[in-house]
């Protein structure tokens, strides 16, 4: 296998893989348990344990036979999904077509220790629609390595909500890369609640003016949890937005990562680029690390950044407890509406919901 | 802005690096490279002690072991180490009063605006004058005794204090720290020593200027600044070289401690030959400053405009170990042409309600790059701790570049770390308006970008704010139409 | 109503508040006036329970309670109420929700039945309108984006909604236009009756032309060092507080 990367790397600082390389996977068992399936009403496709189960999958028109797999240069994961690669989506929406929306269940079952790799392919033709959700979720010790590869043509939308709930002794690293054409938007949301280790990487390229990436994401870590979210956007053509909103909760011992790097290229004038990257850290021995990245080659653009990481705000907290608002429920609303804000992005209403019934109960084990 | 500095800015747009000349002196020299001979021959020449030169030799073996840092985004041909001079100062012996000091070298110093007679000398700065590898006059030592302040080259303070030397040399930054700071502690040759006593307020500025005059040598000079319980000390550094074809190496250290109450303010306005404008020549500008907030609600503050230098490596930080203690970088960084500048600062709290503010200001034009990195670091006992971080870049014309890398690491849950970045250019309204007011083009950019350096510019002693101006004016000089 | 017994507080080290006391019957309102730094904004939020402000001596008696010891929910739905000088912002708290589990969290201390969403849309529909406001007003965000003069107006349709019997204006008037003014001025005086006081914290005259007041008081140097009818408001604008420490 190849090697993971170490924290020498600077793309890896912050995220110490020994818990993974610790341990040795074996190859995935067979699944016996029926998952229990969210109840949307969307075309699914469900793998169990990294295999595509046709009984609880339906059909979806859009769906190729599964893909070999391109590689994606230097990114570590990616080389080791592509060799012990065993399956995945492949989806194609023909050119002008709305194909609605459609979801993805990853579950894992398993006594010892295994690993898969999936690899998820999705193209949009010109003009196409099609929003994705995905569900990864399961029981026991297992590593899910995946990767997705994701093309949109010109003038088309493809958005892209992750629900990452997988088992607290789970591991979970992703490395998404998109290719956006000219007017294409890829609208990208992770919520990050399940594992104790997990990485979302996505490296998104804006390669046709207008092209529009957005990357947000929400953690709600607790417990001895490790989440990362890295992404790069790349603005490679003129008159580029992109737009990422990252919030972090961390209770207990929890570690929250945010890498987020904006290349602009010399050809990418007029890039519009806003990044905010929020922590809330509830307990005290919860950490954040931050590092938002500029490398900007073009001289008429527009680019920012903000950070904050700290503690709920206690002038906020006495403002509610003037209006006769108990000390405990200040705290709680102001958390809540902390979260609220991160779902901003989350456009899709069905999506919306399933992810605010799980803030829900999210909040109701704090 | 006045008509007078309008009047200033045009004048000086049309100038090219006014600091290039060179003194023709004569000069004692070591062979080239670098040996365990020749950092005992530095030693022998300062009549150092032994524990000194045992310091030295320690630094030199470490370096061996040591490659240069490759993080930095700045790209050079490799540096041949065995091609430089390692020490070069004026023949003539050290002067015991400025009426020995060589003529030349006070016409020197005053062609650079830096007149060493204290009745000419600027009011209320006392000034260290290095040379290449030695300090060539030190002024108003008399009135500074007074105080009880001591401000001498760092050679002499060796002489006369040695135990506030060997008690503070080394413990901000540890010799083996870095490449270039093992390099500075085996060959340090100068610098200026400051030490504040209890209680007392330094009557005067002090300051100290760099000239880098001889060819093929790198300057590595050491700075020391000690502020005890209550002190306080303002000192300024500025630096010229001339104009020379190959790339001359200054790999520099500074070291500061601040005790209980102490307060230590350093503004540098660094100016080497930044090379020409196919990026021939210039300094590599290596350096390593680094402050240690001891004491309790002591504060250090770093102000530094960076124009020239071929490229920059600097990173001013602040060590923060005193509850309540303060640390501010406050830094203009201009690139033109091929200038390469990798620079910000490490900000790390260690003590409880400890504070610290970054703004950085980020200007490129031409083929050049400029990098801000930072670190924001909050460990898990500095409870209340607060950052606030502005970091803006601006680039004008669209073959430079500007480039920001903040890192921020919270582990205290009651800190708070607030961070903003922004890259923009200079607006066409903004430059049309100034032009439809009968600006040129280059005035305007000028304008528009003092203003954006103003939150910075007003951190520096006001000799240097006026000085600070006009170099950026002639930085960009070239930049735009 | 509101007794004030010889109240010291102090922020630190420093004491800012040095004996004030002060009475303020049931019905009444009154002016507190006084020059920069007296230590006005310090007596409002030591009277709301703000942390950070240490109560060195004296009481303050709200319907014969000590309130001082009380937490500033407590205080709350005792029936204080505390116009902000500089109101927070809440980002992702809706002004509707923010209200309602304000005046339920009250109401059931106070052992009455909560309001359901529907009852109390009404009321607060009502008091939006009443209040001049646009309705959207209960849809934003608590505060944010807000004008000054629609925080200020926000604070003031709280307090109808609330309906504290104390309302202590932490200098609700700077920084106003006039409307803006008329509006605060009219949230207070329809409160105005038997069961309900004001305590008006101001630097100027200007707000006390709008809630005329029982009783004007000055604060200076951290004590009360005047008191007088409406007319002492006059009085100051026309003399400036000069001379009043020495008092």
């Amino acid at each position: 296998m190849n090697a993971l990367p170490t924290r020498k790397l600077e793309a890896w600082r912050y995220t110490d893989l020994r818990p993974l390389s610790a341990l040795s996977f074996g190859a995935p068992p067979v699944a016996v348990a029926v998952p229990d399936l969210p109840e949307l009403p969307f075309p699914r496709f469900v793998f169990l344990n990294g295999t595509l189960n046709p009984t609880l999958s339906t059909g979806f028109a859009y769906a190729k036979p599964f893909a070999a797999p391109p590689t994606f240069g230097s990114q570590p994961m990616a080389a080791i999904n592509a060799e012990h690669v065993g399956g995945g989506i492949n989806i194609e929406i023909p050119v002008g077509q709305d194909a609605g929306e459609a979801l993805l269940v990853s579950q894992a079952d398993g006594v010892t220790p295994f690993a898969y790799h999936p690899r998820h392919r999705v193209t949009l033709g010109q003009g196409a629609k099609f929003t994705l959700i995905e569900i990864d979720e399961g029981a026991g010790t297992y590593w899910q390595n995946a990767v997705f590869e994701i093309e949109v043509a010109e003038g088309a939308v493809f958005q892209h909500f992750r629900l990452q709930r997988e088992s607290m002794e789970a591991f979970n690293t992703i490395f998404i890369h998109a290719d956006i054409a000219a007017g294409a938007s890829y609208e990208h949301f992770t919520l990050t609640l399940g594992a104790k280790l997990s990485r979302t990487e996505i490296e998104a390229n804006l390669l046709g003016q207008n092209a529009l990436a957005h990357l947000n994401a929400a953690q709600l870590l607790g417990g001895t949890q490790h989440g990362d979210f890295t992404t790069i956007i790349r603005h490679k053509a003129p008159n580029c937005p992109s737009r990422q909103t990252v919030k972090s909760v961390l209770a207990g011992r929890a570690r929250g990562v945010f890498q987020g790097k904006i290349e602009v290229d010399q050809i990418a004038q007029k890039t519009d680029g806003y990044q905010m990257s929020q922590a809330l850290l509830l307990s005290p021995d919860a950490e954040m690390d931050i590092k938002p990245e500029l490398q900007i080659f073009a001289d008429d653009v527009k680019c920012s950044h903000g950070a904050t990481i700290g503690a709920l705000d206690e002038e906020q907290v006495f403002y509610l407890r003037s209006r006769g608002i108990p000390e405990a429920d200040a705290r709680q609303i102001l958390i809540r509406a902390f979260l609220e804000e991160a779902l901003e992005p989350v456009t899709h209403d069905a999506s919306k919901a399933l992810f605010e019934e799980v803030l829900e109960s999210w909040w109701g084990r704090q | 802005m006045s008509m007078t500095t309008e009047a200033t800015i045009n004048e000086l747009a049309t100038q090219k690096y006014k600091y290039g000349f060179t003194t023709d002196i004569e000069m004692e020299e070591f062979p080239k490279g670098l040996s365990a001979d020749i950092v005992r021959l530095i030693s022998a020449k300062k009549g150092e002690p032994e524990w000194l030169l045992e310091w030295r030799l320690k630094a030199y073996e470490a370096w061996l072991k040591m490659e240069e840092p490759e993080w930095a985004r700045i790209h050079h041909p490799p540096i041949d180490y065995d091609d430089l001079y390692y020490y070069a100062a004026p023949a003539k012996a050290q002067p015991k009063s400025l009426d020995e000091v060589d003529p030349e070298l006070l016409k020197t110093y005053e062609k650079l605006g830096i007149p060493l007679h204290e009745r000419a000398a600027l009011a209320g700065v006392a000034v260290d004058a290095v040379f290449d590898s030695v300090s060539v006059a030190t002024t108003f030592r008399d009135t500074l005794a007074k105080a009880g302040v001591i401000f001498s080259p760092i050679s002499e303070a060796v002489r006369e204090h040695p135990e506030l030397v060997q008690k503070y040399l080394g413990s901000v930054v540890p010799v083996g720290d870095n490449y270039f700071t093992a390099l500075n502690s085996a060959v340090f040759s100068d610098g200026s020593f400051v030490f504040i006593p209890k209680g007392v307020r330094c009557p005067m500025e002090l300051s100290t200027y760099f000239r880098i005059n001889a060819r093929n040598t790198g300057q590595f000079e050491r700075t020391l600044i000690i502020a005890e319980e209550g002190a306080s000390v303002s000192y300024l550094e500025g630096c010229t070289a001339p104009m020379r074809d190959e790339n001359q190496l200054h790999a520099a250290v500074v070291e500061l401690v601040a005790l209980d109450e102490a307060m230590i303010k350093y503004s540098t306005v660094q100016n080497w030959y930044p090379g020409d404008a196919d990026g021939k020549g210039g300094i590599y500008n290596f350096v390593t400053k680094r402050g240690a907030c001891r004491g309790k609600n002591s504060k250090i503050s770093w102000t530094q405009v960076e124009t020239g230098s071929a490229i920059t490596w600097k990173y001013p930080s602040c060590i923060l170990q005193g509850d309540g203690s303060v640390g501010e970088f406050y830094s203009v960084a201009v690139t033109n042409h091929f200038q390469q500048a990798d620079t910000g600062t490490k900000m790390i709290h260690i003590g409880k309600n400890t504070s610290s503010t970054i703004i950085s200001k980020g200007i490129s034009a031409g083929r050049s790059n400029n990098t801000y990195r930072g670190l924001v670091k909050i460990m898990p006992g500095a409870s209340g701790a607060r950052n606030f971080t502005q970091c803006d870049s601006l680039l004008i014309g669209d073959q430079c570049g500007a480039h920001t890398v903040p890192y921020i690491e919270n582990r205290n849950a009651s800190a708070k770390v607030e961070h903003e970045a922004t890259t923009s250019k200079i607006a066409e309204d903004q430059l049309f308006y100034c032009r439809s007011r009968g600006l040129s083009e280059e005035d305007a950019v000028g304008l528009i970008v003092n203003g954006f350096c103003k939150d910075v510019l007003k951190e520096l002693p006001m000799e240097f704010a006026v000085e600070a101006q006009k170099l950026l004016a002639v930085s960009l000089e070239g930049s735009v139409g | 109503m509101l007794e004030i017994k010889n109240l010291h507080a102090r922020i630190g080290d420093a004491e800012i508040l040095k004996g004030v006391t002060l009475t303020i019957p049931n019905g009444e309102i009154h002016a507190i006036m006084g020059p920069n730094g007296a230590g006005k904004s310090t007596l409002s939020y030591v009277l709301s329970g703000r942390e950070g402000y240490e109560v060195t001596e004296g009481e303050a008696l709200f319907n014969g309670e000590n309130i001082l010891e009380m937490e500033p929910e407590d205080r709350a739905a005792a029936g204080l109420f505390l116009a902000f000088q500089y109101p927070v912002e809440l980002p992702g708290v809706g002004n509707a929700n923010f209200l309602r589990t304000s005046l339920n969290a009250i109401r059931r201390k106070r052992g009455e039945d909560e309001l359901d969403a529907v009852a109390f849309l009404k009321l607060a529909r009502a008091a939006v309108k009443q209040l001049a406001m646009k309705e959207d007003f209960l849809k934003r965000n608590v505060n944010v984006g807000f004008s000054g003069g629609e925080k200020k107006r926000n604070e003031m349709l709280q307090m109808a909604i609330l309906k504290p019997h104390l309302a202590i204006l932490d200098e609700t008037d700077s920084g106003l236009d006039i409307d803006a003014l008329k509006i605060v001025a009219e949230g207070v005086n329809t409160l105005r009756d038997e069961t309900f006081s004001a305590l008006v914290i101001t630097h100027y005259q200007r707000l006390l032309d709008y809630i005329v007041p029982d009783m004007v008081h000055v604060l200076a140097g951290g004590k009360i060092v005047r008191s007088g009818p409406a007319s002492l408001a006059l009085e100051l604008e026309a003399s400036g507080y000069a001379g009043l420490e020495a008092a």
